[in-house]
């Protein structure tokens, strides 16, 4: 560690901060050592790994019945996703089978995942930034009522709320119980009026705008250097989402716009987001009109721990998660449990472009740039 | 930028062997001492400028060998990069200065097995705490290896 205090000789004071580990902004354990002048980083040193499980030795050690409920505990936010990019590199390396029902519920939670999850950013963002923004907790409780009822629909189909274990190898394991449709379709016209209210609490307010517009730029060329993704990619210009340009279960039966914007702050990744809500209700809407009869999987329930076995070779399968490409990429050696599994989680890539944008902001920037990255620590850790 | 275009440029790159049958993504070999070139070429020439993953697969007594994933976002165009370190070597040329977003997969990657990127500018371990000894994803390491307490 450098000196806490360390006088250059013009006169001014450096400070080295620790913002974290416990810091509310990080939603997370996240440490930043930031080197201050004055208000203004000129240094910033990140450190992670507070929540490291080593994801990918356990892989090693699991059964590829067993890994996908774990796999709900890399990114805790937004777990369908995060399964589904498990499964999906087994059964690509496996070449199975998976039925257009399955295929369409995946679709159908992993849109309701990405509403549930951009909720829960807008809320803890807009909490973040404080106070300017009409009491700052107002827009967290609400996004946080409407992320519930997202919660309530998953609690419905799985009987879990966080951690679902939703996916297996072959297709998922539980169909829409009775009802269940009607009050999908109900909530999701709730959410749409509601993101309407969220906009609007935040359009034309001049706290909001200075707060966001202009601060943490990421460049196009930045972007791809780095290799964030999702929402922050297409905040900084870059016309690219996996679910169009790699579809996957069955995502090119349905009609979604993929919002672009080219200024690269945050400002830009809000508004990305807040298209996003409305396009995933608009698949989610497609989905129930258009959901095949049939069956859920193509593989029985889980009977054995030696049940599926995937032959030897090896896949990189990438979903689009809320907060970009979740990649699972697995080497099979012919038995029941994976020879190597690598997590390539959305929140690791993003986070690492931290210490190029924050030099030059101000400590209350930091806040703001963290929450537009949306990072998630269960994610970045692994 | 068609795939079998690239396929064919990267074919007659030096230390550089691509399978003779296409598959998504083009898998190109190279070897250990053309890493850096090969990422270059890449990233200017076959345009893939977005930085995926870069990892490591220990191949037990055939030694480390190291995965990076690219992609040309508007061509649609993956590129995989592997080299082989060989058994018992450890060492390979950073390719941070091509890619900057491999600062903290190679971290990562020493972290986890050991391999020391020459030529990156930051050479820490990034996960695991600084007096962690081991490199936990060698298959050499048992999962239940005792470590020493917590400071």
């Amino acid at each position: 560690m450098p000196d806490v205090r360390a006088i250059d000789y013009a006169g001014s004071e450096r400070l080295t901060m620790n913002m974290g580990p416990q810091h509310p902004s990080a939603h997370g354990v996240f440490r930043a050592i930031l080197t201050l002048e004055g208000e203004t980083v000129v240094g910033v040193d990140a450190v992670i790994g507070y929540l490291h499980r080593c994801h990918e030795k356990l892989a090693e050690t699991l059964a590829y019945v067993q890994y996908p409920t774990i796999a709900s505990k890399t990114d805790y936010v937004a777990a369908m996703s995060s399964e589904l990019a498990y499964v999906m590199a087994a059964e690509q390396i496996a070449k199975v089978e998976v039925p257009k029902r399955a295929q369409y519920l995946r679709v159908l939670v992993g849109e309701l995942q990405r509403i549930a999850s951009h909720c829960l950013w807008l809320g803890t963002w807009c909490m973040d930034m404080g106070g300017a923004l009409g009491g700052g907790a107002t827009i967290f409780l609400y996004c946080i009522r409407e992320r519930e009822l997202v919660l309530d629909l998953f609690e419905a189909l799985v009987g879990a709320r966080l951690l679902y274990g939703f996916h297996q190898v072959g297709g998922v394991r539980y169909d829409l119980p009775e009802g269940w449709t009607d009050l999908c379709r109900r909530t999701i016209d709730l959410i749409d009026s509601r993101v309407d209210e969220y906009e609007h609490m935040l359009a034309d307010n001049p706290f909001f705008d200075m707060r966001t517009k202009g601060v943490g730029v990421i460049s196009r060329e930045l972007a791809q250097d780095v290799g964030i993704s999702g929402p922050l990619l297409r905040g900084s210009g870059v016309d690219f989402d996996l679910r169009r340009a790699y579809p996957y279960s069955s995502y090119e039966d349905f009609e979604f716009r993929v919002p672009v914007e080219t200024a690269g702050d945050c400002y830009a990744r809000y508004h990305v987001r807040m298209v996003e809500f409305r396009q995933s209700a608009r698949i989610v809407r497609q989905v129930l009109d258009g959901l095949p009869e049939g069956p859920i999987s193509s593989r029985p329930g889980v009977k054995s721990l030696a049940q599926v076995k995937v032959p030897k070779g090896e896949a990189y399968a990438r979903v689009e998660g809320p907060r970009g490409e979740v990649g699972c990429y697995l080497v099979a050696d012919g038995s029941n449990k994976p020879y190597r599994m690598k997590w390539r989680g959305a929140s690791f890539s993003n986070l690492s472009v931290l210490p190029h944008i924050l030099v030059g902001a101000s400590v209350a920037d930091v806040v703001a740039i963290m929450g537009s990255v949306d990072p998630v620590f269960g994610e970045v850790d692994r | 930028m068609t795939p079998e275009r690239a396929r064919e440029l990267l074919a007659t790159v030096a230390g550089v062997t691509v399978a003779a049958t296409p598959t998504a993504p083009i898998v190109a070999q190279v070897l250990t001492e053309h890493w850096l070139d090969a990422a270059r070429y890449v990233k200017a020439t076959l345009g893939c400028t977005y930085f995926s993953f870069l990892t490591a697969i220990d191949w037990k007594a055939d030694g480390l060998e190291i995965v990076v994933w690219v992609d040309n976002l508007d061509a649609k165009l993956s590129v995989q990069l592997r080299t082989r370190l060989g058994a018992d070597q450890t060492t390979c040329a950073s390719i941070v200065p091509v890619y900057r977003g491999a600062n903290w997969m190679e971290r990562e990657c020493f972290d986890m097995f050991g391999v020391q990127f020459v030529g990156h500018p930051d050479p820490r371990r990034i996960l695991l705490a600084d007096d962690w000894q081991g490199h936990p994803l060698l298959k050499s390491y048992a999962v239940d290896t005792p470590h020493p307490p917590y400071r």
